[in-house]
């Protein structure tokens, strides 16, 4: 697919699938390409150049039948605060077209699936962040959509809230939704993703399963910081020439390990004695951005 | 051969069946969105407070503050404003249409709308019949403060309710006309500024706060030829008396006109919203 927006290429030849029971992780950063992606696919958006396929329903001479197979949940489709979540859900299931009574029980037992039963008679103005986000995702789901799209759906979450919210993706794909997931979080794709795909600049960047990646990328990072850049050099050369890949940045060095972090141990080892020791050591997974540093620097993985 | 006579009749049948079924489930959607609009109108009560706030000043700006000084031969100046009221009170009142729509564009229920599988004309339909539920309110309470003002609809009930027919006409009409403009701008205070400056130059170069026969010719050419005009003089005519066929049937032929142009032009707005 390709799309522009004025003269910027939002969109540059990204080809994707995802299978039916399964959880596609979308990944990449602000402005990828990430949203475009799925607006075209939810027929928001039609693609200047490509084609896309949804349940089988082509989304440009198709749209109206694709529209009755997907749902659309996420940072950009909203919920409306003036009304309550019971009545949001009513709302969207009547004009998803599956019928007023059916759209009462749909309406009750994602309310209740979703924990939201005891604040269904509320007005949504008055929920949280993580309620609002639910609402928004169990009113994706009013007709039982072949094909879910959410868009970040975990973005500023608080950590209980992410999780709930994963559980219920987790559950919709095992019942065999195909469930398309866009996020800027490593983490997020770990947990629920079977396939990612990393996408920088409306390309695809590199594709795999989560263990797949990580095994690329290693599972974990050292960040020694050594207060002075002439420090960081000496320590960059030391473990270069011991078979590690360091990256330095000014008085800093990351350290990809595949094995985890008791490697640790053998890093401190190989500077002992050929740089000064370091002034902090921070043992961390690694972060989307390592993953795109890596990926714009040449792949040059551990 | 007889299979060859039957189905084109069967696909005709089947054409005419899906075609109901279109119309009912357009109908249905466009009801589901006018009841979420008219919920969050009441949920929102500073909008309708400040709709009906305008035009009560202006009766208050227009009676008292400026009616002395405005002389209409043969009535009584107050029997004279209040259908320029009722005009001024719906024409801006379709300001709400776009700022609603502009509001829906900002928050994202647009996007949640058009990913559904819904009629595409109940969006804009849901939109327009709320408005004009809101016209009707806001236009009852605006009778009140007229009669309040010493307003007495000389030709009775009758004449009264068939002059708010036309109000209320003209103010769905040019709902759509404000719905184009709210597809287009996902800032409701944009929209508004937009919107004003024209309603303003269609209310006051038309007859509806002095007659058009103070003004200057120039403006009187472009004052007596435009729908807020049309509109003022179908409704005194039914109100205050006098022959009246001719004037309503120009002020429905506006109203009617701008409806299937404004209808069009914001329906393909929206068709081709993403492209």
């Amino acid at each position: 697919m390709r799309k522009a927006f004025g003269g910027v290429q939002a969109l540059d030849g990204l080809s994707l699938a995802v299978p039916t029971g399964s959880v596609l992780g979308l990944l990449g950063p602000n402005g990828s390409g990430k949203t475009t992606t799925v607006s075209i696919l939810a027929t928001l958006l039609r693609p200047d150049a490509g084609r896309a396929i949804v349940a089988g329903l082509d989304v440009v001479t198709q749209a109206a039948r694709v529209r009755q197979v997907i749902g659309l949940a996420g940072q950009f489709a909203a919920v409306d605060p003036n009304l309550t979540g019971r009545e949001n859900l009513r709302l969207i299931g009547r004009l998803s077209r599956i019928g007023r009574s059916q759209a009462r029980v749909r309406a009750d037992e994602l309310l209740d699936s979703f924990g939201l039963s005891a604040a269904a008679g509320r007005l949504v103005r008055g929920y949280s962040g993580g309620m609002r986000r639910r609402l928004d995702v169990a009113a994706a789901l009013l007709h039982r959509p072949a094909v879910l799209f959410l868009d970040e759906p975990t973005t500023g979450l608080d950590p209980e809230s992410r999780f709930a919210l994963w559980d219920s993706v987790r559950d919709l794909a095992r019942s065999g939704t195909a469930v398309l997931l866009t996020t800027q979080y490593l983490d997020e794709a770990d947990a629920l993703a079977d396939q990612v795909v990393i996408i920088a600049e409306g390309r695809v960047a590199d594709t795999g399963a989560p263990a797949e990646l990580k095994a690329r990328f290693g599972t974990v990072l050292f960040s020694l910081d050594f207060g002075r850049p002439e420090a960081a050099r000496a320590a960059h050369a030391a473990l270069a020439s011991a078979g590690y890949r360091p990256q330095r940045d000014g008085a800093g060095i990351q350290v990809r390990s595949a094995t985890g972090s008791g490697e640790l141990t053998s890093v401190l080892r190989v500077l002992d004695g050929r740089a000064p020791d370091p002034v902090s050591v921070a043992v961390r997974e690694p972060t989307l951005d390592d993953v795109f540093l890596s990926l714009t620097r040449g792949g040059e993985a551990a | 051969m007889s299979t060859t006579a039957i189905a084109p009749r069967q696909t005709a049948a089947s054409r005419v069946t899906k075609a109901s079924t279109t119309v009912t489930t357009a109908l249905s959607d466009t009801a589901s969105v006018a009841w979420r609009n008219l919920l969050t109108q009441l949920r929102t009560p500073q909008a309708l407070v400040f709709a009906t706030i305008q035009p009560v000043i202006f009766v208050l700006l227009f009676r008292y503050a400026f009616g002395g000084a405005i002389h209409v031969p043969g009535t009584n100046y107050v029997d004279f404003l209040m259908p320029g009221i009722f005009a001024q009170t719906v024409a801006f009142g379709a300001v709400g249409t776009a700022v609603g729509l502009s509001g829906d564009l900002r928050t994202g229920i647009l996007v949640r709308f058009r990913a559904l599988p819904m009629a595409r004309i109940a969006v804009l339909g849901g939109r327009t019949v709320a408005d004009l539920a809101r016209n009707l309110l806001v236009v009852a309470v605006m009778i009140g403060v007229g009669f309040a003002a010493g307003f007495r609809s000389p030709r009775g009930a009758g004449g009264l309710l068939a002059a708010l027919g036309l109000v209320i006409a003209f103010g769905y009409a040019i709902s759509w006309g404000f719905a184009s403009l709210g597809l287009r701008v996902s800032d409701p205070e944009a929209a508004q500024a937009a919107a004003v400056p024209v309603l303003f130059l269609l209310v006051f170069t038309s007859a509806a706060f002095v007659p058009s026969t103070a003004m200057p010719g120039w403006l009187q050419a472009f004052g007596t030829h435009q729908p807020v005009d049309a509109l003022v003089n179908a409704e005194r005519a039914l109100i205050l008396g006098g022959p009246a066929a001719h004037d309503v049937l120009i002020s429905l032929a506006w109203s009617g006109g701008l409806l299937v142009v404004f209808a069009l032009l914001a329906s393909r707005t929206y068709a081709r919203m993403g492209r």
